[in-house]
């Protein structure tokens, strides 16, 4: 069931110890670097939330808050809390990249990562890559003349680790990009496809 | 509105003529921006989730479920067990003809019978509940000591008499083959392994389960098959087919794994009704290891008798292979013996050992592809055997009619196949004394292997609407796997009506369109292509008949019958000139649009229709009438170059040639990339698929994406693939042979017949994976 969700603005204070607060005291005090103070880690542990809250995504470009648990990936909260159903779940144990998304411009496994770490970041999904008025991102126009997919459930994985690919600078030769593209499976086998399109769409992307 | 002044002033369209084009998807850009919508994925109000629990015991019973801790977790609807889930109103053992491959229904009592059988169903308001309820729920179990394979010395090997739900003979024989066996002047024989395969489609399974009243349910389901999908919760619900929508928009692979029917589907649904609430359920990456089949564990014998000059005179199979408690699936490998080459006398045994592991189902190319590995593999150990060219000696032993039945090939263009291969590749520049070939440390090899499947007998109906003002409506309830159906339906209909292709809207997937066969088999493209045909055919028909009664048109006062119909345009066959649109006559009609229907065949059945019991051809003195006067198969060779090394054992695949004739290709793009996936899928099988069943415990250690390996981008060098031209007028319509399995024939034979060039060391059990690739190693040539 998709929670009711609204747009709100983004919690300015996006930092770690927002995170920490809402992760609960026990993870955060596990997680807390040495240069929080004791006030801080105490907080941390009193403060700790067990349950629903609040929390705010910034997905392409725009704010939204959910009524989540902090256990809830960010794969789950996409698909299930914001109905952005095009990052797709193929293993839910970061095997196989198909729920791959850009966190601040990188590509990470959205089902490895809690929704409530990604506060006060910028999420890009599949979703947001084409230009406003539909004209498809150099990347997205390369896979679909290239025929870079068949069943097409591992494409917005592989066009969004296809982006970062690129912008990383992994992208200078067929080679260098099947050895940076493989932890992104496609059963149907589009590899070579895919290949040809990465370099077609890496001279397009500036 | 003055719908005759518009259309009189309309220009006749331009003939299209796509079918071929290399178009793009047109289900493309829904699925490069994320809008395309899977079964899991569709939004339906109120909808809670599912979540299983696995046996951890591959035998025994239940003693006791304690879900104590699980009810605790916030947000629990309900948990089912075999003791308060509801009983379906028949299990599959007390249906006649059961659909599906594995007959056993889990959660009816606790019995356990499987690994990774389920046992307990949670729904929750949220997933994350479902999942963690699903691990407090505490499962006692009185395990009992499981079969793990035919392998295990507690496994018996039976007769099955009959494989595949009773549809195939277990034994085959044709001629005289242990005798001309023992008589041959060359004598071969091998065995061959192959490996568990789980087909791992990117979306796992998925149902999504809606009770839109008491006796009304809609089903969106991961499905190749709505249809079957749709027969299967009837038959299990005890409701008429009506009743039941099953719907399947857009599905993310299957490989056979989603075309037959699973015990998490109506268990979904009887926890949805049990609830009041629509369950949305979807397997988990492991649980697709235990939930949707497998290829199944797998030994044949090969002997293969020949006279001095390398032609075949007895092929003598068998094979052991692993089923499940209840059912006797095995993949019929014999069928690609009994019919690729010339050879007068063969046989083929199965047999069969029942251990605890859920049936097995066919997976892309069921039988021929593992079947294929053995005939190829033994067919190069021949050749170099009597030191002849291994494409030679295929040609030695070419089929000029199949041999099986005696019957002609409806078309073959095998020998184009290895013609055009050897050229692209370089076959003649090949060395033919094994181990002989280095670049740097690795050693290279090149070997080659023929392909081939037959055409399957199908069909299905579809609709077509026509609107008035240039666009159509196209329907069928076949699916698209990724295979290309959306768009090249697109495709045969925007040349049936002679509308461009982004006129048309051909819809699939949904069990209230006409009945259409899945995607299964190959059998999809050719027939539902026919169907459309058919039914275009009928509306063809229709505004003919309105055509020459109106005065205005060109064809005013014509016999129907002195009408053809090209893209689009009526004319009169003797007078092409004269004549008009299809949209011309409809738009001086005042009907907005006009509706047709049609029922298109595929294979014998059509030959049967149009060319009569015995086929096109007076001479054949077919036996078998029902099956029409042909044998009709797609063929192709595969030409593969490895590099081994030495040292570590790995073996890498550094160039592919695919080159097939498979009739008429709708889409070269998406045919392409298809035969290309094939290509690699069999790659896959040949060098890392493997799911390993622990011999104690018969559950699999490596069920998930990491321990399973699959070919990742790295892995795969450029295919290349070509299809040679080929018309075939007595398999359909528009002479299209099915490509879904083909380009996965042959290709595990024509690695190892590469590792074989490379190394002079013979491979016959798969994966070919760098322990085994090492052993070989250490011994001798």
């Amino acid at each position: 069931m998709s929670a009711p969700t609204t747009p709100a603005p983004l919690n300015p204070d996006g930092s770690r110890r927002t995170f920490m607060k809402q992760a609960g005291g026990f993870l955060g005090l596990a997680l807390a670097p040495p240069f929080l103070s004791q006030a801080e880690r105490l907080t941390a542990l009193s403060k700790k939330v067990e349950g629903v809250s609040t929390i705010s995504l910034k997905v392409n470009g725009t704010v939204r808050a959910i009524r989540a648990e902090p256990r809830v990936t960010l794969l789950d909260a996409l698909r299930e809390y914001l109905d952005l159903t095009g990052s797709k779940k193929g293993c839910d144990h970061g095997q196989c990249g198909a729920c791959t998304v850009l966190v601040d411009g990188k590509r990470v496994n959205s089902c490895l990562t809690l929704a409530i770490m990604t506060q006060g970041k910028e999420v890009t999904t599949i979703e947001g890559l084409a230009k406003e008025g539909g004209e498809l991102h150099p990347m997205q126009a390369a896979f679909l003349k290239h025929d870079g997919f068949q069943c097409g459930y591992c494409t917005p994985g592989q066009i969004m680790s296809a982006v970062a690919c690129v912008q990383e600078g992994h992208a200078g030769s067929e080679a260098e990009v099947r050895e940076w593209m493989s932890g992104n499976l496609c059963r149907c086998s589009a590899y070579p496809n895919i290949t040809a399109a990465i370099l077609e769409a890496k001279g397009q992307m500036g | 509105m003055d719908m005759t002044s518009n259309t009189s002033n309309q220009k006749e369209n331009a003939p299209t003529n796509v079918v071929g084009k290399p178009l793009d998807r047109v289900d493309g850009p829904a699925k490069v921006t994320g809008a395309a919508r899977y079964s899991a994925e569709i939004n339906v109000p109120g909808t809670v989730y599912g979540v299983l629990k696995s046996s951890t015991i591959a035998k025994g019973r239940i003693t006791g479920i304690d879900t104590s801790r699980a009810a605790k977790e916030p947000g629990i609807i309900n948990i089912f067990t075999h003791e308060n889930l509801p009983k379906p109103a028949k299990t599959p053992k007390q249906i006649e003809k059961w659909r599906a491959a594995q007959s056993y229904l889990p959660m009816q009592d606790n019995q356990i019978q499987y690994a990774g059988q389920p046992v307990a169903l949670v729904v929750a308001a949220t997933l994350e509940a479902a999942t963690q309820a699903a691990a407090l729920i505490k499962v006692t179990y009185q395990a009992e000591t499981p079969i793990d394979s035919y392998h295990d010395p507690k496994a018996e090997l039976f007769d099955p008499q009959k494989i595949q739900q009773g549809k195939k003979d277990a034994h085959v024989v044709r001629g005289n083959p242990q005798q001309a066996y023992d008589g041959a002047a060359v004598k071969h024989e091998a065995t061959y392994v192959h490996a568990i395969n789980h087909h791992s489609p990117m979306e796992p399974a998925a149902t999504l389960a809606v009770w839109e009243g008491a006796d009304k349910l809609t089903v969106y389901e991961a499905s190749q098959n709505v249809t079957m999908h749709q027969g299967a919760l009837a038959d299990l619900l005890g409701m008429p087919r009506e009743q039941i929508r099953v719907v399947t928009k857009y599905i993310g692979g299957g490989f056979g794994c989603k075309g037959s029917f699973w015990p998490h589907t109506i268990l979904t649904v009887l926890a949805a009704k049990a609830v009041n609430r629509p369950v949305k359920l979807a397997l988990t990456r492991p649980q697709m290891f235990t939930g949707v089949g497998h290829r199944e564990d797998q030994e044949q014998t090969l002997k293969m008798g020949a006279t001095a000059d390398g032609k075949l005179v007895s092929i003598v199979h068998t094979k052991k292979a692993t089923t499940s408690p209840w059912d006797n699936y095995t993949e019929s490998n014999g069928k690609v013996m009994d019919m690729l080459y010339a050879c007068e006398n063969y046989s083929t045994v199965y047999e069969l050992a029942r251990a605890n592991v859920m049936t097995s189902v066919w997976m892309r190319a069921p039988g021929e592809a593992p079947g294929s590995f053995a005939l190829e593999s033994s067919m190069d150990d021949l050749a170099n055997q009597l030191n002849i060219d291994p494409m030679e000696i295929r040609l030695r032993n070419y089929a000029d009619y199949d041999h099986s039945n005696g019957k002609p090939w409806s078309s073959k263009s095998l020998k184009q196949c290895y013609t055009r291969g050897a050229e692209l590749f370089g076959w003649s520049k090949r060395n033919p004394k094994p181990g002989q070939t280095r670049r740097g440390r690795m050693l290279v090899g090149h070997g080659m292997a023929s392909a081939t499947y037959p055409v399957h007998s199908s069909q299905g109906t579809a609709r077509v609407r026509l609107f008035a003002d240039g666009h159509a409506v196209v329907e069928a309830g076949a699916t698209d796997l990724g295979t290309g159906t959306y768009t090249v339906m697109t495709q045969v209909s925007a040349d049936a009506l002679g509308l461009p292709p982004e006129k048309i809207r051909f819809e699939l997937g949904d069990t209230r369109l006409p009945t259409a066969p899945g995607s299964g088999g190959s059998v999809a493209a050719g027939t539902v292509a026919s169907s459309i045909m058919a039914a275009a055919q009928d509306v063809w028909d229709k505004v003919v008949k309105m055509a020459v009664a109106d005065k205005k048109s060109p064809l005013y006062k014509a016999k129907p019958t002195d009408v053809k119909v090209e893209l689009g345009r009526m004319f009169l066959s003797k007078d092409p000139k004269k004549g008009e649109t299809l949209l011309a006559a409809l738009g001086r009609s005042g009907q907005p649009d006009i509706e047709g229907s049609g029922t298109g065949k595929y294979g014998a059945g059509y030959e049967e229709k149009n060319f009569g019991q015995n086929g096109a051809d007076p001479n054949n003195d077919n036996k078998e009438k029902k099956t029409g006067g042909h044998s009709m198969h797609s063929f192709g060779a595969h030409f593969c170059e490895v590099e081994v090394d030495p040292d570590l054992g790995t073996i890498r695949v550094t160039r592919w040639v695919g080159v097939h004739g498979a009739g008429t290709v709708l889409n070269l793009k998406t045919a392409t990339s298809q035969m290309t996936g094939g290509a690699i899928y069999g790659i896959g099988a040949a060098l890392m698929e493997d799911t390993f069943r622990d011999p104690n415990f018969a559950h699999y250690t490596n069920a998930d994406l990491a321990g399973y390996h699959i070919p990742v981008n790295a892995d795969i060098p450029n295919i290349q693939v070509e299809f040679v031209p080929e018309s075939d007028p007595y398999i359909n319509y528009l002479g299209v042979k099915g490509i879904g399995e083909l380009g996965m024939v042959g290709v595990a034979a024509a690695v190892g017949n590469a590792v074989f060039n490379a190394t002079g060391r013979r491979l016959r059990s798969l994966p070919m994976t760098p322990d085994k690739m090492l052993e070989a190693m250490r011994m001798p040539a």
